[in-house]
């Protein structure tokens, strides 16, 4: 069995794992659609998106591989870290639920990296200023979809309404986490890296309220609830996806296709 | 009820793969409007770069020939190859033809 790998305190890799690992474990948990989702077209579009974020966390956990000492690839970070040394959103690693929880999240994320990769594009890292290029137009389509997506079931059946809404009580509490700014941040906002946590927020919540307001969904109010993914602190379903996604690098060490 | 009445009508999918070039039927999908049909024919048919613009049309708003009219409609042009511009001596300088 191959050791885990160490990450370093440098916030600057920390800034990038955040981004990184969003968008793996989100691609991870969008890729269990694969053969599920209600409808062929749909099964496709979930997939495809899945890999358009594969492919960001490809780019970002390569750079941040390359700032750290031990020079890791991108896959030694996608696969052979502990589950303390992830640090997406906890948001991104919740269950996909039904239809309805996975299209508010994909709204929710998408909308974030969104606003995210806008700001990055002026990063004074070269590297991240192209994958925020690429990786925004993808992000504009993924929110897209997801907006049209919750818009039908928000305005479908009864049924689909109550899903919406049992989604929304169930994953609003997560989003607070996404603009909570700490010393990584402050790191990477005052070397031009990247924006700090905090500035994101106003933005969301007003493209999240214009989705909200044509449904008549109200957002729910803020509770005292803060997860804490992005410190390496995650939700009890973190290492389950960790097992599915490491096995393969785990049993088999290197192996590839 | 039958079992079709439940499903969201047919739409035909046509993708441009870059501009000067046609459009070209290339399938058929499932949605339930316009909106829907154009963004799973993006995902569908364009995922290996296939496109720069798609078209969708419903189904039933194609009028179609009738395929017990064939006979009448197609075989008359076997027998007329002097409809092909083949008959013509081309000039020389006039290449690729």
């Amino acid at each position: 069995m191959k050791a885990s790998i160490s990450i370093p305190a440098d916030p600057k890799v920390q800034y990038l794992l955040r981004i990184g690992d969003t968008c793996l474990i989100l691609g991870q948990r969008l890729g269990e659609w694969c053969g599920h989702a209600p409808i062929i077209e749909e099964d496709i579009a979930l997939t495809n998106m899945a890999l358009d974020l594969i492919g960001q966390a490809r780019g970002v956990l390569t750079l941040a591989g390359n700032l750290c000492p031990q020079d890791y690839d991108e896959d030694q970070l996608a696969f052979l870290r502990d589950e303390r040394d992830y640090l997406n959103p906890t948001l991104a690693e919740l269950p996909r639920g039904d239809f309805a929880a996975t299209v508010l999240r994909n709204l929710m994320l998408s909308t974030w990296l969104k606003l995210l990769w806008e700001r990055l594009l002026d990063s004074s890292d070269a590297e991240l200023s192209a994958i925020a290029g690429k990786a925004l137009k993808e992000a504009r389509y993924h929110q897209q979809h997801a907006a049209d997506w919750l818009q039908r079931l928000g305005d479908g059946t009864e049924e689909s309404r109550r899903r919406v809404e049992a989604a929304l009580a169930m994953l609003w509490p997560y989003a607070a986490e996404l603009f909570e700014s700490d010393a990584v941040d402050a790191a990477a906002a005052a070397a031009g890296l990247g924006p700090s946590s905090d500035g994101l927020r106003e933005p969301w919540l007003s493209e999240m309220a214009a989705v909200f307001a044509e449904l008549h969904l109200s957002m729910p109010a803020q509770g005292p609830f803060r997860s804490s993914g992005r410190r390496g602190v995650h939700s009890e379903h973190m290492g389950y996806i960790l097992a599915d996604l490491q096995y393969l690098q785990r049993a088999f060490p290197g192996g590839a296709w | 009820m039958n079992a079709t009445a439940n499903e969201w009508p047919l739409w035909e999918v046509f993708v441009r793969t870059k501009a000067g070039l046609d459009h070209k039927h290339c399938g058929s999908l499932h949605a339930a409007d316009p909106k829907m049909a154009l963004q799973m024919a993006r995902d569908v048919y364009t995922r290996r770069q296939e496109g720069s613009s798609v078209w969708v049309v419903r189904s039933d708003q194609i009028v179609a020939s009738d395929p017990g009219d064939k006979d009448m409609l197609f075989d008359p042009a076997d027998d007329k190859v002097y409809r092909h511009p083949t008959f013509y001596k081309l000039p020389d300088a006039v290449d690729h033809m």
